[in-house]
């Protein structure tokens, strides 16, 4: 028995000696929610859980929020039709009127990202759009819907998007080749931008969470820090939804209008 | 003691199966991409079916009912425009006319004036000349009577000085012709 208390004591003690002993990435594993070990495709996980968050957080917003629909806004109303309005607006400044066809998608994305970082920064929540699956399969069907959308709109002469006019005639297939390369590139920098953002913020905060426990008294610094981290984190979480989305209406702008 | 001392180490195993980064560990992508799928399809719905028409909406109802009030804003001041305008045109009649009848009565009385200056003047004239002719009277009786008081005084003194020559007719026309000389 004392030699019990003892081995916990020097395995607590240990640990805090350790001190590096922190898991920042432990926060990203993905388990079951109902218990169990299998993870089938359909099992229902925290993934699930936090992304029926987001639609749950998305109809507070924009539905019971708006529901009023009061000619003076009350102010739940003011926020929906912000964002609307937010959105709308960038559609239409970036690719014009013709871009909205693809209004209610570029909402989906935009809402299930905001969200889904913002629902991240609750202490214990889960991050869906810190996992490159998900911030992968985001990217690759806006890549795929947009080349498809680009060739359906102009034909082949969408490749045009990749020949450079205005450049001499010699340099014209060495940048045709640049270009092709970073059209394909992009689904993979449009999802690392998002996912790896939130990732690396929310290891920073464990880590300096870690710190906090082990250095008793001087926490003060690591949680004075982690205050920091999170304001910077609130901001990044709005920031990157808005890249997100931004980026998505620029190349749908390429989609439609290839030859600029 | 030896469960405690096997645990960590049992930890550590398992740690070091495991890959650095969940984000990597492909066994769960399909899980993830398959309630991401789901997720996205039903907030697309929600997003489509719900949310965007009616926000939208109530954005245009709103539009309209600001550009309604703008409308009715400019009616409204357009009529008060004409309301001025009509104003101002009664202000000018109404000015104009007091102006006419002050003239009207300007004219009435000047020709009143004038007559009654007229008449003034006709009687004045016809006064002076009728003292003129008086006067004339007078001075004619005047002049008369200095020739009778001229010849009644010269016969006298010549009758006196010199009563033989005394020729009463000759003495007047001398007199008359002094008297005119």
């Amino acid at each position: 028995m004392a030699d019990h208390t003892e081995a916990v004591a020097e395995a607590v003690a240990g640990e805090a000696s350790k001190g590096f002993a922190i898991h920042p990435m432990e926060q990203f594993e993905i388990h079951p929610l109902f218990g169990g070990d299998a993870l089938n495709w359909y099992t229902p996980t925290n993934v699930t859980l936090w992304m029926g968050l987001v639609i749950v957080s998305v109809v507070l917003l924009m539905v019971i929020g708006a529901r009023g629909r009061a000619m003076v806004p009350s102010r739940s109303q003011s926020m929906a039709e912000m964002t609307y309005g937010f959105i709308h607006k960038m559609i239409v400044d970036v690719t014009g009127k013709e871009g909205l066809k693809y209004f209610p998608y570029i909402m989906t994305v935009f809402l299930f990202i905001l969200f889904a970082n913002l629902l991240g920064l609750i202490p214990y929540s889960y991050t869906v759009t810190s996992q490159i699956a998900v911030t992968g399969v985001l990217a690759l069907a806006v890549f795929l819907a947009v080349t498809a959308i680009g060739f359906i709109k102009n034909g082949p002469s969408f490749i045009k998007l990749f020949w450079v006019s205005s450049a001499p005639a010699a340099l014209r297939p060495v940048l045709f080749l640049i270009e092709l390369i970073s059209y394909f590139v992009r689904p993979v920098s449009h999802s690392i931008r998002l996912g790896g953002n939130m990732m690396a913020g929310h290891a920073v905060v464990k880590v300096f969470a870690g710190f906090a426990g082990a250095l008793g008294l001087g926490a003060v610094f690591p949680i004075l820090a982690i205050v920091g981290v999170y304001g910077l984190e609130l901001l990044v979480a709005v920031i990157q939804a808005y890249v997100f989305t931004i980026l998505t209406v620029v190349y749908l702008n390429d989609a439609l209008h290839p030859s600029h | 003691m030896s469960a405690d001392a096997v645990t960590p180490v049992a930890e550590a195993a398992a740690e070091a199966a495991k890959p650095g980064m969940p984000q990597l560990d492909f066994a769960t992508f399909p899980n993830q991409i398959f309630w991401l799928v789901v997720t996205l399809v039903v907030l697309y719905f929600i997003v489509s079916r719900i949310a965007l028409p009616r926000i939208g909406s109530v954005i245009e109802d709103r539009h309209n009912a600001i550009a309604n009030d703008v409308d009715q804003a400019a009616e409204f001041k357009r009529k008060a425009e004409e309301a001025e305008a009509a104003y101002n045109t009664a202000l000018a009649e109404a000015r104009a006319e007091a102006q006419r009848i002050a003239g009207e009565a300007k004219d009435l009385i000047k020709k009143d004036i004038e007559a009654a200056i007229a008449k003034a003047d006709a009687e004045i004239a016809a006064k002076a000349a009728e003292s003129e002719g008086r006067i004339k009277v007078i001075q004619d009786n005047a002049l008369k009577s200095v020739e009778e008081v001229a010849n009644i005084a010269a016969v006298d003194v010549v009758a006196a000085i010199m009563p033989s020559a005394s020729d009463e007719k000759a003495l007047k026309a001398a007199i008359a012709a002094r008297l005119k000389g």
